[in-house]
């Protein structure tokens, strides 16, 4: 069995635990209304599958703990990649977050991780309820578990930390009767790739603000369409591209939702045209 | 300072009346969403479900111990009937007042949203209609929690 096998067993062992667990507490889940946790996107924070939104993770409502776990595979020309973590929220307030990124570079038969905490905390409003979005900030710590590759192709750290502010709201039966969901995000980021590439290069080294944005139509309470759209700096010089998802998500219940995507990454590490599915599991609570 | 805010309260009060009753009158005059519950006998059923599942909630049934249920029963029908563009006149308290001192929380307003989905899944109320049901029930959030 080749270590990339063996690692998705571990990644899906650790879904099954988590989700024997959150049986095993036997608690119901939150009372926030289904759907409104969210996905998780890859960076472990509750959002869609490439930008974190202004919700918090789980259906913990306001005098409430909830929570999720991930399990996310994208397969690209060149790439493929697993992410899986898990994230708190606590009060429908405060979000943290932990997750494990893993790139494996086909053409090179090499692979790249790295490490995410999240933190994230909802400021003002409310995603359905009043006419004011709902507002969070929130940070990504991002560090390399090794850093050759992203020293190679020229970055400056193999760490770093991404601040962003999300703006996000659910306008019930807003078009013609269907719900109607955005979020824009923006994000204070010298990351390469996400930080799969290290932070900053030799050159430019400074804080970049992107903007990233989400829409979905809900088609029922259990099937939403939209797509992501994130925008990306390229300090390698390696022709680093925005990136950008359509998306289909399904939620039958409070315990589990499935996202699948059709995603272009554009150029990656200077190997053009990274297109290819996505596919995520997210239990919970 | 007591009396001023008073009077502020009196004014925005007497302004979401009037927004409110003007919302009424032109909603009455489109009774799309009314049909689309399936009218008095529609609305009637789901306010039967919705009764069932408040009942069922350990998260808000004790804000229903000294309820008068059959009148809990028929305002909500009623209301609902009138917010939708029925051929109703709500003839209960206004929802501040009805609220007042129960310092209704998220959870409790999420749990009765919760329970009237469910009570509108039950009749199989169309997706759009019962978004429709929701968006004017979430208007009254502000009116209802934390009162």
């Amino acid at each position: 069995m080749t270590d990339k096998t063996c690692a998705s067993i571990a990644r899906y062992a650790v879904l099954t635990v988590l989700t024997a667990f959150s049986a095993a507490v036997g608690a119901d889940p939150g009372s926030r209304i289904l759907a409104t946790s969210g996905a998780m996107q890859i960076e472990g924070s509750a959002g869609g599958g490439l930008v974190p939104w202004a919700v918090i993770a789980g259906y913990g409502s306001d005098t409430e703990i909830g929570g999720a776990a991930y399990y996310t595979s994208a397969s690209v020309s060149d790439f493929d990649l697993w992410s899986s973590g898990a994230a708190i929220g606590f009060y429908n307030r405060i979000e943290v977050s932990a997750a494990r990124q893993h790139l494996d570079v086909i053409p090179l038969g090499l692979s790249i991780e790295q490490d995410i905490i999240g933190l994230k905390a909802r400021v003002s409003g409310d995603l359905i309820y009043g006419d004011a979005p709902q507002i969070s900030v929130g940070a990504h710590y991002k560090r390399n578990r090794d850093f050759t590759v992203p020293e190679l192709l020229g970055a400056h750290d193999d760490s770093g930390t991404d601040i962003y502010l999300s703006a996000a709201k659910l306008w019930l039966g807003a078009l013609g009767g269907y719900n109607v969901f955005a979020n824009t995000t923006l994000r204070r980021t010298k990351a390469n790739e996400g930080g799969l590439l290290g932070f900053g290069s030799a050159t430019d080294n400074s804080y970049d603000w992107m903007i990233e944005t989400s829409a979905a139509v809900f088609l029922n309470y259990n099937w939403a369409v939209g797509f992501d759209y994130r925008q990306k700096p390229d300090r390698l010089g390696l022709g680093e591209d925005d990136w950008a998802d359509v998306f289909v998500a399904w939620f039958p219940n409070k315990r589990i939702s499935v996202v699948a995507a059709y995603a272009d990454l554009g150029t990656v590490a200077a190997l053009d045209d990274q297109s290819g599915w996505y596919l995520s599991v997210q239990v919970t609570q | 300072m007591m009396q001023r805010c008073k009077r502020v309260k009196t004014v925005l009060l007497s302004a979401i009346l009037v927004l409110g009753l003007s919302a009424c009158a032109s909603s009455q005059q489109n009774d799309t969403l009314y049909r689309a519950l399936g009218e008095l006998d529609g609305i009637t059923r789901i306010a039967d479900n919705f009764l069932f599942y408040l009942s069922k909630d350990d998260r808000v049934v004790e804000f229903f111990a000294e309820t008068d249920i059959d009148r809990f029963h028929q305002k909500v029908i009623e209301h609902i009937c009138e917010l939708t563009g029925g051929p109703c006149e709500y003839t209960g308290d206004a929802m501040v007042t009805t609220h007042e001192g129960m310092n209704i929380n998220e959870t409790q307003f999420n749990a009765v949203v919760e329970d009237l989905i469910r009570a509108m899944q039950d009749e199989r109320v169309p997706t759009r209609a019962q978004n429709e049901l929701l968006a004017v029930l979430a208007g009254l959030h502000g009116e209802i929690t934390h009162r």
